[in-house]
Formats: C-alpha cells, structure tokens, sequence
C-alpha cells in the first residue's frame, strides 16, 4: 500500500492504496466521486477525462499513486455557487448530450481544449475532442456547445 | 372529441431544454455501476477463449481460495437452476433453438461466453481469482462462413441436426397483395431489366458507451435488480420466467443508462448469472462487464447477406423484388435475434409501388457472438438494400437517382396506400422532403461539378449519394407482433396523479436511456392538463414505480407511450371536470377547459385545475360517488405502425489514388410527422445519422479463423470520433401521422435507416467511370482503392 495526498474538488484526501489503482478507481470507488466514468479499458473513449493540476487527463491512463501532491477537478467540482461552469451550461443550451455518459470527460476535455485555443475553429474543435468517444449525438451539437463556450469564455 | 383539443398549445413544438441534463452535466448521475450497498460483492467472469469446444473440466478449487472469494459458480452447479436464455420471437413453428445457459455447462459455443463466475469481496480480487480458474477445452471445428454454415457440412449443435434455425418466406401471389415474382423476373429477362446483386451487412457492434453493469440485492421480500436495460419490464417478467421465481418477487430498476441502441434490449447471461450469485450468497453482488467484454459478448447486430434481383420495365419502372436473404443468429437465439430480419421483410419495398416481392430468410447458427436488435433492427439491411439497387437501377436506364424513385414511389395523392408487404402507409409526402433536400443541398450545381471532376479526370471524385426511405416506426400494434408470432404485445401504458399541491406526476412504462422521455412528456402533458412545464415530473425506468411497460426500442416511445399519456391527461380531466362542476355548482356539459381552467361556458366563473386537484385530495365536498384523489391511466395499444421517412444526400470526395472517402456534404429532409421538441428530433438524426455512417465507412466486427473477435477493443472497433462525421443539414417536412391524437411518427432509427446506403450510393456513384458498381462496406481506403484496382485491372477506367 502506498500514501498518497490528493486535493480533489477542492477537498484533501489523505489514503492507503494499492500501487496498481487507477486514478479513476481511486476517485469513484474510494472517494464517490461517481460523477466520472469508466467507459472503455484501452483510453480511446475518454469518458473518465479528468483535470490535473487545471489540464486534461484520462484518469484512466493514470494510476492514483501519480496523482499525489497534485490538484485534480471531476466534473462535480466545476459548478461554483450552483452556477453552471459555462461549458456545462452550453452543453445543456444546444442539446449536446443526449445518454450523458460521455459528457463528463467530454465537457473537462472541451475546457481543456479552450485553454490551448480559446477561439477554436469548427474544424479544431473536433480535433481537440478526437480522444473523446460519443455514440449518441454524432458530435454537432457538442461542437456547438464548445463554440457558444468558447464565447461565453469557457476556458476558465 | 374532448374539450381539450380546443385548447392553443404552447409546449408541443418547442425546443425546450431537456429537464435531464442538470444531473448529466454536473455528475450527479445513477449508472448502475455507481451503486454501493452494505456488504456488496462483485463477479468476475470466466469466460471461453475459444468459439467452440466440450469443457472437458472446470478445477475451480485454486480461486476459491483466493483473498476475498466468496464462491466460484461454474455451470454444473447452476445447471438446474438457471434455465434457458430466453428468444421471445420463435419466426416458425418449427424453429430450432438450442439450450441457451447463463453459465456453460458441457459445451461453449463463441468465444467468450461465460464459464465460471467468481464472487469476491472487491472488483479487483475477484477478477484476479478469475485467471485461476482452471478450464479444460477439447476444441472442435467453427462453423464460421454463413454459407458454409447454412450447408451444415457442420453443425454448431448437433444436438439439432442443423444449422437452420428457421426459414421465413412471404409471397405477395400468396398473400394476394401483388402479384407472382418470378413472372417478372421473366418478363425482365425477355426484354426488360433485371438487376441481380448480392451485399453484405456486416456485422456491427452497437457499442453504447455504457458498458452493461448489474446490480442485485437479495436481500427484502422482493429481490431487487439494478441494471443497464432498455427493457425494465420484460427483463422482469424474463428473468422470472427464466429462473423460475414469481415475477413478484422481483423489481427491475434501470437508473441511468448509458446508451442501448437495440444493445441494452436483451435478457444477458449476466443478468441472470448476478441474480442466482446474489440468492446463492444472500447479499448484494454487482458484475460490470469491461469494454472488451462488451465489445465481445454484448449481442451485435446485422451480419446478414442479401441475394437481391430486381425486375424493371425498360423505362425503369419497377415490376418485381425478390430477396432471398441468409442472416447470421450467431451461436444462439437472444431476446428477438430470429425476427429482426422478419422485421425487414416489410421494409425491402420500401417506398415504391413494386406489384410483386417476394422474401425468403434463413435463420442460421454460427460459432460467433449472437445476433440482436441493433439501431433500426432489419429496417437498415432492407434500405440499404433497396435504395444500392435503385442506383442500380438508374444507372441502368440511364436516368438521375431522384427521378428513377419519383417513378417508382407513392405518389403523395395515393396515401393511404397499402403495399405489396401488406402495410398500409397511412401518410407521406415523398416530393415535398426530396425537393427541399434537393434544394438544401444544391443538387445540380453538385451534379455540375461531378460532370467537371469527371471529364478532368480529376484523381478526386465527386459522388452524389441519395437515399429516400421510409421506416416501421411505433413498434407495434399487438395483433400484428401476434400474428408474427411475438411472445409479447406491442401496448405502452401510462398514469397520471395530479397531487394535492397542484404538482403532476407522469408514471410512463417506456423507458429511456438518452432519448429525453422526461423532457417531451412533460411538454405533451403540460400543454394538456394546462400547467407549467416545470410543475410536471415524469418518472419511469423501475417495475415498482411503473408497474406495466414494455420498455424502449423500435422508435416506439413517443408514438406509443408519449400517447398513452396523452390519454392518460385526457381521463384526469374528464374526472377533474366532474369536480370542477361541483365546486362551480354547474353542469359538467357547461364547463370548457382550457389553459388549465375549467370556465363556465358564457360566464367567468371558473376553478383551476390545481384547485381542483386539492378539493379531490381533501375530499371535503365531493360530488356523490366520486373517489377521492384525481388520476387516471392509460393503455395505449395502436392500430397501425407509423411511418416516418425523408430524403438524405451526401456528396463524397473519393481520391482514386488513396481510397480515402470524405464526406463534403450532408442534407437530411425528415418527415417524423408533429414534432414535439425540435431539439431532441434533430438530435436523434445527428446520433443516428453518425451510427449509418460508421456503418458505411467504418464498423465491422472481425472475426479470426478461429472464431476470435480481432475487432475487440475501441482501437479496433472503429466507433467514428468528431473528426470522422461530418457536421450535416437537417431539415423536416411535416405530414402528420394519421395513427395517432399528435401525429407524431418517432425518430429514433430514422437517420441510421437513411444515411447508410446516402454514403456507398455516393461512393459508388463516384467511381462509376472507373467500372465501379459496388463497394462492400465498410468501405475503408483500402477496400476502395482494391475495388478501383480491380476494376482497372479489368478493363475499366475514368471516362
């Protein structure tokens, strides 16, 4: 078992773990942080995307024990006050999620993506969501949803 | 006629945004793998790495005494008790189907069907206690190649002297509903055209991006499951059938889920494996299947091959269709796996006025994963194929695409209009949709530029795809599912409370994982009872909650249960008036409704329809006989299918040297009838509009020589990403279903009905200079540019 201290939403953990936990077990199983998902076991789909220290990772290419000393935000921890983060408001506004399972690692990607290009085109915007898999909506409307968040200045 | 129809609606027609997304977007969220009870268990599986072989031993005696292991189940000690998978859709009376185990016991027959199970305290000890589990195989030869199979030089189960499982045949001579085929095969021959062609539907994975997960406390009276299941309701009645336990027993709960596409509408091994785990140890277990599980043992769909001949007059109009089909079951019959291509027979004539059709389809066993209900379930392999030979056709003439269809389709004058498969369309505009996406897409002007590409011998071509489809939506009247021999009906029902706060809940028995239920239904009975969107909660998805469904599939939901609730809205204020007329000391012949008050007709005396709701919940003064409390529900079971359809065209950039496709344009024109909430229609077309896609150019499920599934992880199944579609035109006409109260039609499976053969069309339709007359899907760069290099080789070339 290995010590490790993670900040996670804004909370700090301290815990035992076995080397061999992935960081997304270790966030949904030891801390509930259910809100990220597991939707593959090779990281093609990106469901678990997760940020660490303010950038994107798939909390399942990653073990728990490499989170330690770092910042990590899941999808529970971007609304502040009750108020939306505007990425998760544009993807309720243009009907980017239909199943939602996708949607937390997609939204912490796609605010990932504003931070490296805060004007994206349409093109590079489904370029910077290719780690990230959707069956239901084929993509259109969450192409929409970054655009109107990259207005609404999403990045942050 | 109700009063209510008279009243101007204000939420039906709106893109409201979907009530779900608050908890989707935030994480709030209730996947069933989310779930943790006190002193939860978890499975592993032990599943078979070869496609078929007698288990010659199973020596479970090292996992059982791993760290944490509970018990390891093997198929021996659960042969008497876990009874056969069920298939609820035997297509023939004398339908052969082999013993359908949970857990093997003697024999597997795909690779990766389950062997043992092991029971651990964690996740992780119970998937390293399941490697040591020690399997013996004595493996036999595959039966792999479905022709090969359908000869049955060997057998997939002996036991059934075999490989067919059923035949299906349908003759419009015999049903009296055309006339003989093959006199206009004949005719064809003597002097017309005939187009014979054979295509493949390959086999697809329907990869929803949840991956199943089960949960099952055994705990309390009534043994409770959790699980990712489109199909809540008949899961419960299944599984009690299945392992013998009253049906009362039992709760089925489907919380959130992930995505099914016809994936999720299946009675799972796994279900039932987690279910006699969680009764042998008496507390909760919880089994979550892998992506790579998913990927190999969730049922697939499609896998079908089409013998197709299409007789035409020299004009191009067509005078006989006979498909003679042979469709991959797999190694067993799942839920419906032996009617989904019955479910296609009605769909090969399409929209067009064919005097003669006939329809053969045999039913065959393989050593792969089984076959199932997968987004559109025979209606896609039928569009696909009819609208590849209209091409055809066309090309043959001499004519455009479009005007080879106007010939040949009903005419919009002509509905209602019963077909040579025995349908009775009810309604339809065919011009309307194709004018608008010949207009939205700039037909001629893309026509213009091929003609340029072509005559430059550009090494990009240019090809213009078109697709003009109809569908069997609203599955389905249940005389008709008994007549095709369907263990089930076809009805939804639906409850509506008015509670004593003025509060509505909607109880419906359909089931959604995606699809925005909560959302339109609250908008169909907000507009009816006349309050406010936000003061209606819908609620389904668990068989104590709602206790009657038949759960989501076939485009079913709206048309079928949003109905249903209609109705179920009409009774309340039917009962409501009655106590309306009370308070208001008036006849209930003189009270009208309307924006959710009931008036005296002539006066302003009135009583809104949430005070109403408090006097019946009070009860204080009621009129005579009246029953406190103000509900009603409602059973709808329709008359009819319904029948969306539309027009899609895609241009494709084909480069001749490389084989890669691009999709450049894409215009969809619908026609779902009354659309509730644009928003989620023209969702439902982008997702489905994607799903035929992939089908074209991406998917396939591979399997090895030896039966092994090679396609088996995200990085060899190809499910497009945002790069690989294309951002696409929708738009609707709207000719109303005359079927139903709302004329509304579904949308579910219409954009991957169409869009499959709108993309090989305009590929073909690309490489036509170069000899080309089919490409099989999917129709990757390197399939492309292999039929390019054989069709040079054999003489042909850019014109």
């Amino acid at each position: 078992m290995t010590q490790i201290n993670v900040t996670v939403d804004g909370i700090s953990y301290s815990d035992e773990v076995e080397p061999r936990t992935l960081l997304v077990h270790y966030l949904r199983e030891w801390l509930g942080k259910t809100g990220t998902v597991v939707g593959c076991d090779t990281s093609n789909c990106g469901a678990c995307t997760v940020h660490l220290d303010g950038r994107s990772v798939k909390s399942c290419t990653m073990l728990a024990v490499q989170a330690d000393g770092h910042q990590v935000t899941t999808i529970e921890g971007l609304a502040e006050n009750g108020q939306l983060h505007p990425m998760q408001q544009a993807f309720h506004e243009t009907h980017a999620l239909q199943c939602g399972f996708c949607t937390p690692g997609m939204i912490m990607q796609a605010i990932d993506l504003l931070k490296d290009n805060p004007d994206p085109s349409d093109d590079e915007v489904r370029l910077g969501l290719e780690g990230n898999l959707c069956r239901c909506t084929g993509y259109q409307n969450i192409v929409k949803a970054v655009q109107t968040a990259a207005k609404a200045g999403g990045a942050t | 006629m109700t009063v209510t129809e008279e009243r101007p609606t204000t939420e039906v027609g709106t893109p409201r945004r979907r009530k779900e997304d608050q908890r989707l977007v935030t994480g709030r969220t209730r996947w069933t793998d989310n779930l943790q009870l006190p002193g939860m268990l978890h499975l592993a599986m032990v599943r078979s790495p070869v496609a078929r072989a007698k288990i010659t031993s199973v020596d479970v005696a090292e996992a059982r005494s791993a760290p944490g292991v509970l018990a390891v189940i093997t198929g021996s000690d659960v042969a008497d008790i876990q009874g056969s998978l069920p298939n609820a859709w035997p297509v023939a009376e004398d339908q052969k189907a082999p013993p359908h185990p949970a857990i093997a016991v003697d024999q597997v027959s795909f690779a990766g069907e389950i062997v043992a199970c092991v029971v651990a305290r964690s996740a992780a000890e119970a998937r390293d206690a399941s490697e040591l589990v020690d399997v013996e195989y004595d493996e036999l030869p595959v039966v792999l190649d479905l022709a090969q199979a359908a000869a049955d030089t060997e057998l997939v189960h002996p036991d059934l002297g075999t490989n067919v499982s059923a035949r299906w045949v349908f003759d419009s001579a015999e049903a009296c509903s055309g006339g003989n085929v093959e006199d206009a095969i004949q005719e064809a021959r003597d002097g017309g055209i005939l187009i014979e062609r054979t295509y493949r539907q390959q086999r697809l994975i329907p990869a929803f991006m949840e991956p199943r997960s089960v949960v099952v406390d055994p705990t309390g009276e009534q043994t409770t499951m959790w699980s990712a299941t489109q199909i809540p309701h008949i899961l419960r009645l299944m599984l009690a059938l299945t392992c013998d336990i009253p049906e009362s027993k039992l709760r089925v709960i489907a919380p959130d889920v992930g995505g099914g596409f016809g994936g999720k509408l299946q009675v799972t091994p796994e279900e039932v494996v987690t279910l006699l785990a969680a009764r042998q140890v008496g507390r909760p277990c919880k089994y979550t299947e892998s992506r790579s599980e998913s990927l190999m043992v969730a049922h697939h769909g499609r896998d079908q091959i089409q013998k197709l001949t299409l007789a035409a007059k020299q004009d191009g109009t067509v005078t006989g269709l006979k498909v003679e089909l042979l469709a991959d079951m797999g190694a067993y019959l799942g839920l419906v796996t032996s009617g989904v291509p019955i479910l296609g027979a009605f769909m090969f004539n399409a929209i067009y006025k064919f005097p003669a059709y006939h329809f053969a389809c045999t039913n065959v066993f393989t050593n792969h994963a089984w076959t199932d209900a997968y987004r559109g379930a025979g209606r896609p392999e039928a569009t696909y194929a009819i609208e590849r030979l209209m091409d055809e056709l066309a090309q043959e003439v001499g004519a455009d695409p479009l005007e080879i269809r106007e010939k040949n389709w009903i005419k919009h004058e002509e509905f209602p209009f019963t077909t040579v498969a025995t349908l009775e369309y009810d309604s339809g505009n065919y011009e309307a949709a194709t004018a608008k996406a010949r207009e939205l897409f700039g037909y001629d002007e893309l026509r213009k530029e091929q003609a340029e590409r072509r005559e430059r011998n550009d090494p990009v071509q240019l090809g213009i795809g078109v697709s003009t489809y109809t569908e069997m939506c609203g599955l389905a009247p249940s005389r008709v599912l008994g007549a095709l021999s369907y263990a089930a009906g076809g009805w939804e029902h639906a409850s509506i409370r008015m509670l004593a706060s003025g509060k509505v809940e909607v109880v419906t028995g359909s089931s959604a994982h995606g699809q925005g239920h909560e959302t339109a239904w609250s908008q169909i009975v907000a507009d009816r009872l006349g309050v406010p969107f936000e003061d209606v909660e819908v609620l389904h998805g668990d068989t104590l909650v709602a206790p009657k469904g038949m759960d989501t599939y076939g485009s079913r939901s709206l048309v079928i249960g949003g109905i249903a609730a209609l109705r179920a809205a009409d009774k309340v204020i039917e009962k409501a008036k009655v106590v309306a007329a009370h308070m208001l000391e008036a006849s209930p012949d003189d009270l009208e409704f309307s924006a959710g008050k009931f008036t005296v007709k002539g006066t302003d005396k009135g009583t809104g329809i949430g005070d109403v709701a408090f006097a019946a919940f009070h009860a204080h003064d009621l009129p005579d006989g009246f029953e406190p409390s103000l509900d009603a529900e409602a059973t709808m079971d329709p008359d009819n299918f319904s029948f969306p359809h539309g027009t899609h065209l895609c241009a494709v950039e084909v480069d001749t040297e490389t084989g890669r496709t691009t999709i450049r344009k894409y215009v969809c024109v619908d026609d779902v009838g009354k659309v509730i909430n644009p928003l989620i229609v023209e969702g439902q077309l982008h997702g489905g509009v994607a799903q035929g896609i992939a089908q074209a150019l991406f998917e396939e499920a591979v399997y090895d020589e030896s039966g092994t599934l090679v396609s088996g992880s995200l990085t060899d199944y190809l499910v497009p990403s945002a790069v690989d579609v294309p951002s696409m035109v929708t738009d609707r006409t709207e000719t109303p279903s005359l079927t139903n109260e709302l004329g509304v039609k579904g949308v579910g499976e219409a954009g991957t009905i169409a869009s499959t053969p709108a993309v090989v069309n305009g590929i073909v339709d690309a490489l036509r200079p170069y000899g080309v007359s089919d490409v099989p899907m999917p129709c990757t760069p390197h399939r492309v540019w292999t039929v390019l290099q054989a069709a040079g080789a054999s003489g042909g070339g850019a014109a």
